[in-house]
């Protein structure tokens, strides 16, 4: 089943449908109380607590509730839940029947990047094999009353889509575009019942959890961050791909992992994450430090940070879903000011209101896109002071008449 | 959420889940109306759970700036104005769509939200071309008194000094520009949620957002049905009804043409508010005062041919009931619904094409007047027709729309020669100089300045029902209505769809046949309910039903898409009680009994109603439109 992988989670020994069986004995409560214990967070990048979000859904009253997986791997320099799909479609199916069984859903989604359209193939296969093993359908495993099966629905290469509720939108037939929060999908999601959306690597490391237990987890990673994560390293370095590491390790250690050199920054949690100037280099990949949805990318010393910003504000700018003001009108403004950087056309004076915009763009934005989208150029501005110089005339700012 | 607060688009069909108001759980909380204590601003207040920090800070007199939010409108949280801080979230929340589910403590006005608001009107400003002096909206924009209320002296990052699209004039009742359009997406809202028509959405993505028609096509070209709800909601000049009012000065500065104006009853209860008087105030005999010092030659009412309307269309249906219950046609349909309002008269040739056989063939009031004066008075009093200008003051911008029909030139004139909304002719008269609130009154010209009360109020969601019941049930049972001071209560309101049921308990002779038989009708106003209710006859639904009253418009005619704006449920209850106070005032309250009436049956329409000379200028026929997007049968007329 490896294919030369190793990590001390995700790529461990594991025999299929343990944790399923697991579950099954252990109850609904218990696994929730499993996963709890286990202290596990979002592997997407926002770190939520996975079984406070699952409890939120398995307490609600409503008729009918929902497992969605979120397999939207957007984020530029993510590439690591394409490994688990392509390579272990068993192991984050079967931790999404588990979430299923253990919040009452009869309905899971697996919300799949519309790139990567090729693995529908070995995906559809696997969900058959299961269907035949009984693991998906009616009375999953002998267990009366239990029956859940996958949708696969396919996203159509919206950025935006990523976002749990756009995603929600999207499989519901609607343009992708982030709802209200509140409410969240885990009260009103899918259809408006309670929705469970996971990262594809979430649902992974449950069915680990559940063979294992909650304080082997633990055991690995930090105290505020168990576990491990999957980080998807690109750029500047020998060895580029999908590395798993127990939460603490720090940039430089992970570098060396890569074999890079000479680098000069490094990106974390890709175009919406921070950029990470050599001095800071013992920073740790963990959720009180540094939180990553898996992308890292390396910079050697050739590259220029505010091209590297301006790419990712040119994605933004394609990417936002136009909706909210902050997102849709400050990205292109955050653009064309780091152009003016680059020319020496920024003073202080406009740099001052430039960040004043990223502040509202990253507390007013309706979602996390928007919000995230100027971290590049905050980053740029505080950590890189030596690759841009400032001008004292304002060739921006139109004063009106009289 | 309180029903009777609900926004007026809550519950179609075509409302997003997402923008509906959230149902807040209170389970663990005890009752389900759980009171929740929160802090705003450090004042402490209870509300219900489930109500927006927005509606809280509203009811302690704290205003947060607002763009994107409508009081008829589902949530949408896009224009991110009314951000605020609320403890213990570590971003800013927006406060029109923040369901409040528990304790919170909330500050509206902190420094990280001041700059928040002023950058987002930077952000606003800096797509929205165009100048405020020379746009429709100059002084009602929402942007504008935002730009003001948070003192913008400059445009910070930067301000668009070309216009980026074409504006979009094809149609002949509503124009676009979207050089001015700042993505609030009221538009939109308004036209898939609340009139379910669908015209109009978001395209693309980013900074290219833009909202558009089906593929971008010019409005005339799409299933548009004019109703105007989207003007009435654009918090800017991106959206305006084609204004006519430079021809009607045309020909009121031209010696030979001679200039009437009809005036519709809705607008007289509205038009006072583009001069700053509340909401509710009738004007309509300084309106007539104004419109003839304007230089028109004479001021007609609309309700005259409204009460026209009551006996073509109620004989109409009586002809229908017997010739379905004593001649046992098969083919009548039934019920009948109303055809006075040309939104919604467009909106069933589009998407319901195959029931064109259940509208009342009558044209609306507008065009029967202009059927009328371009006959009758023009004959009466020695003008020739072709030197008559016709001009009507409508609450509509689809009225605009009907005055181009092809087929509404009966006479071998257009009936209508202009329609203009009650926003277009309060800019005429304050072109004029002319101070309408403090003008001394006048009546209506003779002979077609007599309405009865049945007339006025067709003004708002019901009165072409009550009134089309008070005259109808004269005629069969020969007594008035048994309801007192013929209010018929049933028929009022501001439910989306109503039904009354009316026993006829006595008969005259010639209606023996309805004796015993109960008149079953209903009420809808918005085009969403009038879904509904089509849906209902599709299904089958409405076997027993008689007569059926749709509007288009929320509110009916006096919500119009002429109407002043801003527009709200408050305010058109407002403005239909003002309707209903006029009409209980007025000297004659029953169509039939209008002595000018009676008098152009004696006089011209000889053969009574449903008549030869009726159905040749009174009625009319319609177009089976489908919703086939193109140019054959889209907006434009006929070839």
């Amino acid at each position: 089943m490896k294919i030369g992988r190793e990590g001390p989670v995700i790529f461990s020994e594991i025999e299929p449908y343990a944790g399923l069986k697991n579950a099954l004995n252990l109850g609904k409560t218990k696994v929730r109380d499993t996963v709890r214990d286990s202290n596990l967070k979002g592997r997407g990048g926002a770190g939520f607590p996975t079984g406070l979000k699952w409890n939120f859904v398995a307490v609600s009253p409503a008729e009918k509730k929902y497992v969605v997986c979120n397999a939207d791997e957007g984020e530029p320099g993510t590439f690591k839940d394409r490994v688990l799909l392509t390579e272990y479609p068993g192991l984050f199916l079967e931790g999404m029947i588990i979430g299923a069984f253990s919040i009452g859903a009869k309905q899971g989604f697996l919300y799949l990047r519309g790139e990567y359209k090729s693995f529908l193939g070995i995906l559809e296969k696997k969900l058959e094999e299961m269907r035949k093993d009984g693991v998906l359908g009616t009375d999953i495993m002998g267990k009366k009353g239990f029956s859940f099966d996958i949708e696969i629905r396919m996203g159509s290469g919206a950025y935006v889509c990523g976002e749990e509720t756009a995603l929600i939108e999207s499989i519901e037939g609607n343009r992708g575009e982030p709802r209200n929060r509140p409410p969240f999908p885990a009260n009103t999601g899918y259809n408006g019942y309670p929705t469970v959306v996971n990262n594809v690597e979430t649902f992974a490391v449950v069915t680990h959890i559940l063979v294992k237990g909650a304080e082997w987890f633990k055991s690995i990673g930090t105290e505020k961050s168990a576990g491990s994560k999957l980080l998807s390293i690109s750029g500047d370095c020998k060895k580029p791909g999908v590395y798993e590491i127990p939460f603490g390790t720090s940039i430089k250690e992970i570098l060396k992992m890569a074999d890079a050199k000479d680098t000069k920054a490094v990106q974390v949690g890709g175009a919406s994450g921070v950029c990470i100037a050599k001095s800071r280099f013992d920073r740790k990949i963990a959720y009180e430090d540094l939180s990553t949805g898996g992308s890292f990318i390396i910079f050697n010393q050739s590259r220029n940070i505010i091209d590297a910003a301006k790419n990712f504000l040119q994605f933004f700018e394609e990417e936002s879903c136009g909706q909210c003001t902050p997102c849709r009108e400050g990205i292109p403004v955050l653009l064309e000011g780091v152009e003016m950087l680059k020319a020496g056309e920024c003073t202080q004076v406009y740099l001052k209101e430039l960040l004043s915009l990223s502040e509202t763009m990253q507390l007013a934005s309706k979602c996390g896109l928007g919000q995230s989208a100027p971290n590049m150029f905050i980053s740029v501005i505080d950590n890189f002071k030596k690759e841009y110089t400032l001008s004292k005339v304002n060739k921006k700012e139109k004063k009106f008449n009289g | 959420m309180d029903n009777n607060k609900r926004p007026f688009s809550q519950d179609t069909s075509r409302a997003p889940i997402s923008q509906r108001g959230q149902e807040v759980e209170t389970i663990g909380r005890g009752a389900s109306k759980a009171k929740i204590k929160i802090t705003i601003d450090d004042i402490e207040i209870k509300v219900p759970a489930g109500i927006t920090i927005l509606e809280a800070a509203k009811s302690v007199n704290i205003k947060i700036p607002t763009l994107c939010q409508h009081d008829d409108l589902c949530l949408a949280g896009v224009c991110r104005m009314c951000v605020v801080e609320v403890e213990g979230q570590r971003t800013l929340q927006a406060a029109c769509s923040y369901p409040i589910s528990e304790p919170v403590n909330v500050k509206t006005y902190s420094p990280r939200v001041r700059r928040a608001r002023h950058n987002i009107i930077q952000l606003l400003l800096k797509n929205h071309y165009g100048e405020c002096y020379s746009c429709s909206r100059n002084n009602n924009c929402e942007l504008q008194s935002l730009a003001k209320e948070y003192g913008v002296s400059t445009y910070k990052f930067g301000h668009i000094d070309n216009p980026r699209y074409e504006k979009d004039t094809s149609s002949y009742s509503v124009e676009r520009d979207m050089d001015k359009c700042v993505l609030c997406r009221r538009c939109v809202r308004t036209c898939i949620d609340l009139q379910e028509v669908g015209v109009l959405e978001a395209a693309d993505r980013g900074s290219g957002t833009k909202i558009v028609t089906y593929m971008d096509k010019p409005l005339e070209d799409v299933i548009c049905i004019n109703c105007g709800q989207c003007i009435n909601r654009c918090p800017t000049g991106a959206l305006k009804a084609k204004d006519p009012s430079q021809a009607v000065w045309e020909a009121i500065d031209d010696p030979s043409k001679h200039v009437v104006m009809q005036t519709a009853p809705s607008p007289r209860a509205a038009i006072g508010e583009e001069f700053g008087l509340p909401p509710g105030t009738s004007v309509t005999k300084k309106l007539n005062t104004a419109i003839k010092r304007m230089g028109f030659d004479r001021a007609f009412d609309t309700n005259f041919t409204a009460d026209l309307t009551i006996m073509e269309e109620g004989t109409e249906l009586l002809l229908r009931l017997k010739k379905a219950l004593v001649d046992k046609d098969k083919n009548v349909a039934l019920p009948l619904f109303t055809s006075c309002s040309p939104g919604w008269v467009k909106y069933i040739e589009y998407f319901y094409p195959e029931k064109l056989n259940h509208l009342s063939t009558a044209k609306s009031p507008q065009q029967m007047f202009g059927a009328v004066v371009k006959t009758w008075y023009a004959k009466t009093n020695n003008i020739d027709p072709k030197n008559i200008v016709s001009v009507s003051l409508m609450p509509c911008s689809a009225k605009k729309f009907e005055c181009e029909r092809p087929e509404m030139n009966a006479s071998g004139f257009r009936d209508v020669d202009h329609a203009l909304t009650t926003r277009e002719l309060a800019g005429m008269i304050k072109e004029c100089g002319i101070d309408l609130p403090n003008l001394p009154e006048s009546n209506f010209d003779d002979p077609l300045g007599t309405g009865t009360g049945a007339a006025l109020i067709f003004g708002a969601t019901g009165g072409v029902m009550e009134a089309a019941i008070r005259t109808a049930y004269e005629i069969v049972s020969g007594s008035e209505v048994p309801f007192d001071k013929l209010r018929i209560t049933p028929v009022r309101g501001m439910d989306g769809v109503r039904t009354a049921e009316i026993p006829i308990k006595k008969a005259v002779d010639a209606w023996k046949f309805l004796e015993g038989a109960t008149l079953k009708v209903m009420i809808g106003h918005g085009t969403a309910n009038a879904k509904k209710i089509m849906d209902m006859l599709c299904q089958g639904e409405l076997e027993g039903y008689h007569f059926i009253e749709i509007m288009a418009c929320p509110g009916g005619c006096l919500g119009g898409g002429g109407q002043p704006i801003p527009t709200s449920p408050e305010i058109r209850e407002a403005r239909a009680k003002a309707i209903y106070a006029e009409e209980e005032g007025l000297p004659y309250r029953k169509s039939h009994e209008n002595p000018f009436i009676k008098k152009i049956y004696k006089d011209f329409l000889v053969e009574g109603p449903c008549g030869r000379t009726s159905h040749k200028l009174l009625h009319t026929s319609y177009t089976a439109r489908g919703k086939w997007i193109g140019k054959e049968k889209g907006n434009r007329k006929k070839a």
